[in-house]
């Protein structure tokens, strides 16, 4: 007998040392997330993925999974601040999706539309973020980084390489590069890292490969995100 | 800025040395590097990059979070005025203004020769004896007009800061009522041959009698967490004294450390001894850098008489030292898993909890952070026993609280007191006048209000790590409220998004109102964004950010409603105010430079 939590009321089966939501993702239940990849080490950072666990809230990316948990997800209430977190993260960044390479194939815009959210409610930060087209083969758009921190934990744990970090405190928080120039052409930043492909919204861009999807056939014009639980968004592409 | 070819390897190889070359003490190995440069140049950090083996985001990531870590020039005399309400009571914004038009510097900016930059700060420590300023991270107190042109002088003639007079560096201790805590005759050593009559069992269970609960601000019991601790397997246990005391209007850990600094250490060694470690952290604010030497030669002295090192007073197998760790202006360090982060050479990020530093701390060790008041307590619990201790203070808070008092009042400085005492007797007591409102706790804590003063201090009422900022009725609640926010926002550490982004939204609706576009509207957001942060939030500062508006909103709503100048919403934008810029750029403001409307002519 394995064990169970209930989500909503479903029962969820789990194996021991599984955070809440892996067993609910691995169960074919989604739960709104960001930072989270069933990949890579929990970072607990977004919150998106908060749910109510015997009442109180937490975080479901960090949290263990146990017998008898009674997790609430899906309520108007968890979702309504959710949508406010989502509309945080569009109004601290730049995000312009029309013009976006990654339209259509973004966790943040498919999850803003995932839990209905029809304005940014927030006045726009408009931070001024320089792009960084050093690289032949990739430009990065900080502009629309969410401070996930998958292709930090990609590049450390998977390419060995540490390509990318976190720096700055609290609203200044950024992303950087690891080389003096600040650039990513100085960096052993390739194409064939998995830092490459780990990006959920479009700050890691490969160069000259605009729009070869055309719009209203990628990831999330055939399918909302909801859709997507059992095979996670970078693999649905391949 | 032609920097002439500098060797930083020169003074980079020693301070590596010290730090046996290990990236685990970043944190000391920047603040000695800088303290030799003035900032953190880019071959410098090459070399560190090169030497410590690590990439170069880790140093650049680590420096960027530290408010006191500079990747850019930042002047060789680097002024920075505490920002507290408290010092801004005292005038510190227009004692600013003046350094800077003396110095003919912008805030924020290094002057175009490199000699100086003037900024503000977060809360140094000073409140009592404020205005305060920083140079070069040494505490200056009680500044005046008279004295910022002195300063100004000694910065323009580049006298070197050791030559500067020794009256500006005074810090008094300004204790004015003594309790068990700060009565004098403690004996080094004394506690510690009594916890050893005890043993470490018998101690923990003095420590359990006596109720004690932690002095940093949650409030949780002291007892359970030695246990706990103790109880943990690990390669080894490590004990951790919170000394950031980052908490704005908090100043009691300093005068501890300042004339009470054995007590600390002999409870950190006590503690030590119960759960068996055998190496024990200061983890002291980097504001509070001047009290080094001082505390190095009381560890020095407890050295020599055999209460630290092998064999603690010839208790075989009990070997203890301390080390001081310095943190580098990041009020999230004081959050005990930042803290333990930070004492690991990272940025200050709150960990993942459960599981907690009991079991997973320092090195993922099993670990006791306890506040600097904490430790000296449990001395006395060793000395007179659990069941004495207990029988102070109130039913569920036992013992005496250490109070930094300071704002609209005759006798600012630290009061001791047994837990329920209550708010009107401590007003009397500091000679407060015309009182309209007493912060306890500092932002995170509690706005009390007149109608409030009976209440007490105790966990069950009034629970407090120990600032008492006293607001008479000449001051405006709101920007009180206001200055607090702004804080927040500033000392966010940007984890998580709902206190990333929250705390700015936070600090922006606070301006908006301030500039006269407030509308009930904005009562909503306000609303609406506490408690997304109560409910979202990583850690308690971004669970505390909303006290400060959401009590003053409460208790001193006409502070607000004078704002509100719009019954509908009104943008936060203002098309004048988007002209300054402008304005600064050609040097106009007369009015011809200014777009006037109705409202405003109005006002
Ligand atoms: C944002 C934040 C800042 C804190 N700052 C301090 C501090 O400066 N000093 C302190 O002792 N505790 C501080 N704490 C509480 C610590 O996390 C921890 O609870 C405390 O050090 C435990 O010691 P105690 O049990 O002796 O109180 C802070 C907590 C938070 C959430
Ligand atoms: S670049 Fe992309 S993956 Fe990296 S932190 Fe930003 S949003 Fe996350
Ligand atoms: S609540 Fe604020 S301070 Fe705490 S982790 Fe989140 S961003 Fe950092
Ligand atoms: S997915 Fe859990 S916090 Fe981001």
């Amino acid at each position: 007998m394995s064990k169970t939590f209930t989500l909503d009321g479903k029962d969820v089966p789990f194996r021991d040392g599984q955070t809440i939501i892996e067993a609910a993702l691995e169960a074919g239940h989604y739960i709104p997330h960001l930072c989270h990849h069933p990949d890579f080490k929990a970072h607990g950072s977004c919150k998106l993925c908060t749910v109510k666990v015997n009442g109180r809230q937490t975080a479901s990316c960090t949290m263990q999974a146990a017998e008898g948990q009674v997790v609430e997800s899906e309520t108007e209430e968890l979702n309504s601040e959710r949508r406010a977190l989502t509309q945080m993260l569009f109004v601290e960044g730049n995000h312009f999706c029309p013009s976006c390479e990654k339209s259509g194939d973004c966790q943040l815009q498919a999850t803003a539309y995932h839990l209905n959210m029809m304005t940014a409610h927030y006045d726009h930060f408009f931070p001024n973020r320089p792009l960084d087209a050093s690289h032949p083969d990739f430009l990065l758009d900080f502009n629309r980084c969410i401070l996930c921190s998958l292709c930090v934990r990609a590049s450390r744990d998977v390419d060995g390489k540490n390509v990318f970090a976190l720096a700055g405190r609290g609203i200044k928080s950024h992303l950087i590069v690891n080389a003096r120039s600040g650039k990513l052409a100085d960096t052993d930043f390739s194409a064939a890292d998995k830092a490459a492909s780990v990006c959920p919204v479009g700050v890691i861009l490969p160069k000259r490969r605009g729009f070869a999807v055309p719009i209203g056939e990628r990831t999330f014009d055939k399918q909302p995100i909801d859709a997507y639980v059992d095979t996670r968004i970078a693999r649905k592409e391949e | 800025m032609a920097a002439p070819e500098l060797d930083h390897k020169t003074y980079l190889d020693p301070i590596l040395a010290r730090y046996g070359h290990a990236a685990l003490h970043l944190m000391q190995i920047l603040r000695e590097a800088q303290e030799h440069f003035g900032w953190l140049h880019p071959d410098a950090i090459d070399y560190l990059t090169e030497q410590l083996h690590v990439p170069r985001t880790k140093i650049e990531g680590v420096a960027s979070f530290y408010s006191f870590f500079y990747l850019q020039p930042r002047g060789r005399y680097r002024v920075l005025f505490s920002d507290n309400i408290t010092d801004r009571m005292l005038g510190s914004k227009a004692l600013m203004d003046r350094m800077c038009r003396n110095l003919w510097v912008e805030p924020g900016k290094m002057s175009e020769d490199g000699l100086v930059s003037v900024d503000f700060t977060s809360c140094t420590g000073m409140c009592d004896q404020g205005p305060a300023l920083l140079v070069n991270n040494i505490a200056i107190t009680r500044m005046t007009e008279q004295r910022v042109d002195e300063i100004c002088d000694l910065i323009r003639e580049q006298v070197p800061l050791a030559q500067w007079p020794a009256e500006f560096f005074r810090v008094e201790d300004n204790i004015r009522r003594k309790g068990l805590l700060l009565e004098d005759g403690f004996v080094p050593g004394s506690a510690l041959q009594a916890a050893f009559a005890h043993g470490p069992e018998g101690m923990l269970d003095e420590v359990r009698a006596s109720g004690l609960r932690g002095r940093g601000g949650a409030g949780f019991t002291t007892a359970i967490k030695w246990e706990s601790c103790r109880n943990a397997p690990g390669e080894a246990h490590y004990v951790v004294c919170n000394a950031d005391e980052g908490e704005p209007g908090t100043f009691k850990d300093r005068v501890l450390l300042n004339g009470y600094a054995d007590k600390v250490f002999e409870g950190m060694t006590l503690c030590g001894y119960v759960i068996g470690a055998r190496k024990g952290m200061l983890y002291l604010r980097g504001e509070y850098r001047y009290l080094r030497d001082h505390l190095e030669a009381v560890l020095a002295r407890r050295r020599e008489r055999r209460l630290l090192g092998a064999n603690v007073l010839g208790q075989a197998g009990f070997d203890f030292d301390i080390e001081i760790h310095f943190g580098a202006g990041a009020y999230i360090c004081g959050e005990e898993s930042a803290l333990i982060e930070s004492l690991e050479g990272k940025r200050g990020t709150p960990r993942n909890r459960p599981p907690f530093p009991v079991t997973h701390g320092y090195l993922n060790q099993p670990t006791v952070v306890n506040n600097v008041e904490t430790f000296a307590a449990t001395c006395h619990i060793a000395l007179k026993g659990g069941a004495w201790y207990a029988a102070i203070g109130t039913a569920r808070s036992a013992g005496t609280k250490v109070m930094s008092i300071s704002g609209d009042c005759a006798r600012p400085g630290i009061y001791e007191y047994p837990f329920g005492v209550s708010v009107r007797q401590m007003l009397e007591d500091c000679g407060a006048a015309n009182t309209q409102a007493v912060q306890v706790s500092g932002p995170s804590g509690v706005t009390v209000s007149r109608a409030e003063f009976d209440r007490v201090l105790a966990f069950e009422d009034i629970g407090t790590a120990g600032a008492f900022m006293v607001f008479d009725d000449s001051r405006d609640m709101f920007e009180v409220a206001r200055n607090f926010v702004h804080f927040f926002a500033h000392e966010s550490c940007g984890f998580c998004t709902p206190c990333r982004v929250g705390t700015s939204l936070l600090k922006n609706l606070m301006d908006k109102l301030h500039n006269g576009h407030g509308s009930p509207y904005d009562f909503q957001e306000i609303e609406r964004l506490n408690a997304l942060l109560l409910s979202m939030s990583h850690c308690g500062l971004g669970h505390t950010a909303c006290n400060p508006v959401l009590d003053t909103i409460a208790k001193f709503r006409p502070a607000y409603e004078v704002r509100m100048l719009h019954q509908e919403f009104t943008p936060a934008f203002d098309l004048d105010w988007s002209l300054q810029a402008a304005r600064q750029m050609t040097g106009r403001d007369d009015s011809g430079a200014h777009l006037h409307n109705e409202e405003e002519a109005s006002r």
